[in-house]
């Protein structure tokens, strides 16, 4: 049903274009959607993805950036050389398709522990940690007065933030106090410089290939703040997948991170990045009690969120590796 | 007393049928559900083997830590707002040991294959 109005909408923008074949619905939440198809083209079908909220779903919630910043910023990343697919369309009202973005479909993996097993990315994945460090150097480069309007967070913000959110849960966890109480302890303050910060990089939000990271994805929780928290957001140990002593997304060494990150020009504070590394792992720990209150209040009465509240002590566990450490 | 056969067999049972007879039929986005249905149920035979035992040990460490009674959540309660105030901190004798103890109890129930867990079980439990 929605290939009418796709096939509509790119023979205004794509020239020589058709229509579209294989529209499927890849993800989709109840204001997101994510879908791929094929643009028909006298030189060779188009790989393409549409991202929307469906008519109806205008309010982002409060911590996104909204697709047509989400939009703006791919283009921004991908005219700058950091690994992004490329926009071709931003919708319009008349194309009755919601609203949302049309960019160019990049080939790869996204599911992280296919790509930190599978044969097809032995040969790049010894090199991910460093390349990492070089695609966030250029992320946090991006020009500034280029960007969409963003909301800013500071560490100390953030902290307040986390702080009431996990209270509203009303789930007195000792090991998230502990926490927090840390955190506040160890605010490093507002950092020297400003950024755009991706807020949600991670292994599972990358497209990977035999040559390594082709794209960033889900720009949705962008903002500016300190560039060191995407550090230290990449290290959680929720995105190694097992591999824990490779705390790059399962890939490879802080160090490497580092290493890439000041090749590209750029200087790591290793302090502020364990920080954001506490902060994230806190972070996820509490999305996961957030899951486990609406399975219980609805409307996603789902198994699968269910199970998620219980992933929380996952992350009490590591945040006692962090902050308690046992011996040897 | 409820009869027999115990809440652990019955739910074990499920379990099993679930995984040996009703997984081979099934296929795509509900065969993936159905897995963690299975897991679902597995947790919960977890939890009701060892819950016992580990809330029993838990209360008693918070009645020592704390010096007070009161139920698993009201001792748990407390806890909570004493770090949150400061009046507790790593510092305090037995915290630490108190929270490594109550973490891998959880994690044994929750996500006994986590990494994190197994290593540190490694280490001595």
């Amino acid at each position: 049903m929605i290939e009418a109005e796709l096939s509509r909408s790119v023979q205004r923008w794509c020239p020589g274009a058709t229509g579209v074949t294989g529209a499927a619905k890849l993800s989709g939440g109840a204001s997101q959607e994510t879908w791929r198809f094929d643009i028909t083209h006298p030189d060779g079908p188009i790989g393409a993805i549409l991202r929307r909220s469906p008519k109806g779903y205008g309010a982002a919630p409060t911590r996104a950036a909204g697709l047509a910043a989400e939009a703006q910023l791919m283009q921004l990343a991908y005219e700058a050389g950091v690994p992004s697919p490329r926009v071709m369309h931003v919708l319009t009202p008349d194309e009755d398709l919601g609203t949302g973005f049309i960019m160019q479909r990049v080939e790869g993996e996204t599911i992280a522990r296919k790509i930190l097993r599978d044969d097809a990315f032995a040969v790049a994945r010894p090199l991910l940690a460093r390349q990492i460090g070089g695609v966030l150097a250029g992320l946090h480069r991006l020009p500034q007065d280029k960007l969409p309007e963003l909301r800013s967070r500071n560490a100390t913000q953030e902290i307040s933030e986390f702080d009431r959110d996990y209270r509203s849960l009303n789930w007195p966890k000792p090991v998230f106090e502990l926490a927090l109480r840390w955190l506040r302890d160890n605010d490093p303050g507002p950092s020297a410089e400003t950024t755009l910060v991706h807020g949600d990089f991670r292994n599972g939000n990358l497209i990977i290939g035999a040559d390594g990271v082709r794209a960033v994805l889900d720009w949705e929780l962008a903002h500016l703040g300190d560039p060191m928290e995407d550090l230290g957001w990449v290290c959680v140990n929720s995105w190694r997948f097992g591999e824990i002593d490779k705390p790059v997304g399962g890939f490879g060494s802080r160090e490497e991170l580092f290493a890439g990150y000041e090749a590209a020009g750029r200087r790591v504070d290793p302090a502020r990045v364990k920080f954001w590394e506490v902060m994230g792992t806190l972070r996820w720990g509490i999305m996961c009690g957030g899951m486990m209150q609406r399975f219980r209040e609805g409307p996603d009465h789902s198994m699968e969120r269910a199970m998620i509240g219980r992933r929380a002590s996952e992350t009490e566990i590591d945040l006692l590796r962090l902050l308690a450490p046992r011996g040897g | 007393m409820q009869d027999e056969p115990t809440p652990i067999e019955l739910t074990k049972a499920v379990a099993d049928f679930l995984r040996n007879d009703i997984t081979p039929l099934i296929s795509g986005h509900q065969a993936f559900k159905l897995r963690v249905a299975v897991n679902i149920l597995d947790l919960v035979t977890r939890q009701l083997t060892r819950e016992e035992g580990s809330d029993a040990k838990e209360v008693e460490r918070l009645r020592a830590l704390l010096g007070v009674e009161g139920s698993l959540t009201d001792l748990n309660r407390a806890l909570a707002e004493r770090i949150a105030k400061g009046n507790v901190d790593l510092a305090t004798p037995g915290l630490a040991e108190h929270l490594w103890a109550t973490t891998m109890d959880k994690l044994a129930v929750d996500q006994p294959n986590y990494v994190s867990y197994k290593r540190e079980l490694e280490r001595g439990g």
